[in-house]
C-alpha cells in the first residue's frame, strides 16, 4: 500500500501516527512551502524572499526528518541496517516541495492508495479546514484519512 | 506652462520607473538633468534643494549601516532564537512578541531594517517553533509601515518631513509617541483577528539549547547613536553627523559594509527632490496649499492625512510627501505630522505597498505565483482606516 502522508506544521504528529496505524509498505512524506512576502516589490524584495526560501526548506527537511523518525521509530541509518540484515521494513521518501499546496498533494497522490492529511485549525467546524486542504479533500482520487491535530 | 508640462512629465517617469523598478536613480536624476538644462529649474534652487535633502541621505546611508552591522554581528539570529523560545509553542505569544520586535525595530533602525532584516528572523522564529510564519510575515509586513511614526530615523519619509518642519528630535518623538502607540495597538489587534484560525495550533520549544547572547558592540553603537541625535539638537548640530558617527562606529565594530547603502535610492530621491522642487516652483506649491487643509483642528488633521493616505497609495510613499510638504510644512508642524500618518500607515491598503505598483503589475500580467491578495486587502482595510483616524486623534489630543 502506498501511502502520502501531507505533513503541515500544525499537528504533524497526529497525521504520522493516523499514517502509521495504517502499517503502509511505502509511505511518502510531503511538505509544501507556501513563501509569500507582502510589501512593495524591489531588490530588497528579492533578496529577503530567497533568504525566507532557503530558511523554509531548511525547516522543511528538519520536519520532514522528525515525521520519518516519529513513524519508523528509527533514524534513517537504523533502518537501513534493519534492511540489510532482511528485517521488513517501510520504505519513506520526503519531499519536501514548493508552491501552490492544493496543486503540489494532488501531483503527489496521483497514485496512491491512502492519503492521510491533518485539519489545520483546532476547533471544530467548517473553519477547521483550509481552502487547500478542502481543495485535496473534494478531488483526491484516493482514500482519504483525516487527522485531528493534538489539542 | 511648458516648464510645469515638463516637471510632471518628470514626475511621472521617474515614479513610473521606480514602479517598475527600472533604473529609477537614471531616470529621476536624468529628469532632473532636464529640467535644469531647460531652465525649468534654476541652478541656484537646485542646488539650495540638494542642500538641503544632503543631511537626509546621510542619515538614511548611516542607517542602512546600523542595520547592516547589526544583521553581521548576529543581533537578528539571536532575536530569532529568543522569539522562538518566548513563543513556548503559541501563535499568539509569538505573535506579540513579532510586533513588540517590529514596533522597536522600526522605531530605532527605520522601516527598511523591519523589511530586509526582521521579516526573515521573524519567519525563522516561526519555522524553529514549528508554527505558520505568515501571521509574523504579515506583522512585520505591517508594522513596517505603521510602527514607523515615532522617530525622525523610522522612515525616510520622516526624515524628509523633520528636516522640513521646526520640530527638535525630542519633540518629534515626544508628540508621535502616542499616534504611534495607537497604530500599533490597533495593528496587534487586527493581526490576531485576521488570523485567529491560523494561531490556534500548538508549534513547540525549540530543542536546542539557550539562545546565542546579543552581541553588545552594534548595540551600543546604536544607542550612542540615538543619544547623539537627541543631543544633536540644542548643540546645533545637524543629525548627519551623529548619524554618520555612529555609521563609522559601526563599520569599526562589526563587519558592516558601506555597500548596505542603498545607492540607487539615493539618487532616486535626490533627482525626485529636484522634480518636485521644479514642479512647487511652477504651481504645483499653491494647488497642493489650495488642496490641504488648513489649521491644526482635528477635522483638518483627519483630512490631511486622509489626503496624504490616497496620494501614498497612488504614487507611492516618498513621491507623495514631497509634493505635500512645502505647503503642509507652511501650514504647521501638526500638518507635517499629519502628512506622515497618512504617507508612512496608508500604503498597507495594497497589497504591493501601492495602488500604482498593483495595477501596474495587472497591466503587466506579470502575477506569477503569487498567493491571493485578498487576504491582505482585508486586513489592510480593517487596519488603515482605524490607524488613519485613530493615530490623527492621538496627534490632536497631544498637540
Amino acid at each position: 500500500m502506498k501511502l502520502v502522508a501531507w505533513i503541515t506544521e500544525a499537528g504533524w504528529e497526529a497525521c504520522v501516527d493516523a499514517a502509521r496505524r495504517l502499517r503502509p509498505d511505502e509511505v511518502v512524506f510531503i511538505h509544501v512551502a507556501e513563501v509569500e512576502l507582502p510589501g512593495p516589490r524591489g531588490r530588497r524584495h528579492q533578496q529577503v524572499l530567497q533568504r525566507m526560501d532557503a530558511l523554509a526548506a531548511e525547516a522543511a527537511r528538519a520536519l520532514l526528518i522528525d515525521a520519518e523518525e516519529r513513524l519508523t521509530g528509527a533514524t534513517a541509518a537504523d533502518r537501513v541496517a534493519a534492511a540489510s540484515r532482511g528485517e521488513p521494513y517501510t520504505r519513506v521518501r520526503k519531499v519536501a516541495a514548493k508552491g501552490h499546496p492544493e496543486t503540489v498533494v494532488m501531483d503527489a497522490i496521483a497514485d496512491a492508495d491512502v492519503l492521510v492529511l491533518t485539519r489545520d485549525n483546532l476547533e471544530p467546524g467548517p473553519h477547521s479546514i483550509g481552502h487547500a486542504t478542502r481543495y485535496v479533500l473534494d478531488h483526491a482520487p484516493c482514500t482519504v484519512v483525516l487527522a485531528w491535530a493534538p489539542e | 506652462m511648458i516648464a510645469e508640462g515638463l516637471a510632471a512629465v518628470a514626475l511621472v517617469g521617474a515614479i513610473a520607473a521606480a514602479i517598475a523598478n527600472r533604473r529609477e536613480a537614471w531616470v529621476a536624476l536624468g529628469g532632473a538633468g532636464m529640467l535644469l538644462a531647460v531652465g525649468a529649474l534654476g541652478w541656484g534652487e537646485a542646488v539650495e534643494e540638494a542642500e538641503g535633502l544632503a543631511p537626509t541621505l546621510v542619515v538614511l546611508a548611516a542607517l542602512l549601516v546600523l542595520g547592516d552591522g547589526c544583521e553581521r554581528a548576529g543581533i537578528f539570529d539571536a532575536l530569532a532564537a529568543r522569539l522562538a523560545r518566548g513563543a513556548r509553542g503559541s501563535g499568539s505569544r509569538l505573535l506579540g512578541l513579532v510586533v513588540a520586535s517590529a514596533a522597536g525595530v522600526t522605531a530605532v533602525l527605520g522601516l527598511d531594517a523591519t523589511v530586509v532584516l526582521l521579516t526573515p528572523a521573524a519567519f525563522a522564529a516561526a519555522a524553529k517553533a514549528r508554527l505558520t510564519g505568515r501571521p509574523a510575515v504579515y506583522a512585520c509586513a505591517h508594522l513596517a509601515n505603521s510602527a514607523s511614526l515615532l522617530l525622525p530615523v523610522s522612515n525616510l519619509t520622516n526624515l524628509l518631513a523633520f528636516n522640513a518642519s521646526e520640530l527638535s528630535f525630542a519633540r518629534f518623538a515626544a508628540l508621535m509617541a502616542l499616534p504611534w502607540a495607537v497604530a500599533i495597538a490597533i495593528e496587534w489587534a487586527a493581526l490576531r483577528f485576521a488570523f485567529r484560525r491560523e494561531l490556534e495550533p500548538h508549534g513547540r520549544m525549540p530543542r536546542n539549547g539557550p539562545p546565542p547572547p546579543f552581541a553588545r558592540a552594534p548595540l551600543i553603537v546604536l544607542a550612542l547613536t540615538l543619544a547623539g541625535f537627541v543631543a544633536a539638537e540644542p548643540l546645533h548640530v545637524d543629525p548627519a553627523w551623529p548619524a554618520a558617527l555612529g555609521a563609522a562606529a559601526m563599520l569599526v565594530a562589526t563587519r558592516a559594509s558601506v555597500k548596505a547603502i542603498d545607492v540607487p535610492l539615493i539618487g532616486f530621491v535626490l533627482g525626485l527632490g529636484l522634480i518636485v522642487r521644479a514642479l512647487a516652483d511652477n504651481g504645483l506649491g499653491d494647488l497642493v496649499a489650495d488642496v490641504l487643509p488648513d489649521g491644526a483642528t482635528l477635522l483638518a488633521l483627519l483630512g490631511t492625512a486622509t489626503i496624504a493616505a490616497l496620494l501614498a497609495n497612488l504614487l507611492n510613499n516618498v513621491p507623495a510627501l514631497l509634493v505635500l510638504l512645502p505647503a503642509a510644512a507652511a501650514v504647521g508642524p501638526e500638518t507635517v505630522l499629519a502628512v506622515l500618518i497618512g504617507v508612512n500607515c496608508g500604503p498597507n491598503l495594497t497589497y504591493t505597498g501601492s495602488l500604482a505598483t498593483l495595477l501596474w503589475r495587472r497591466v503587466l500580467k506579470d502575477r506569477g505565483e503569487e498567493p491571493e491578495h485578498g487576504e491582505f486587502h482585508r486586513l489592510g482595510a480593517l487596519t488603515v482606516p482605524p490607524i488613519l483616524i485613530g493615530a490623527t486623534v492621538a496627534l490632536w489630543l497631544v498637540t
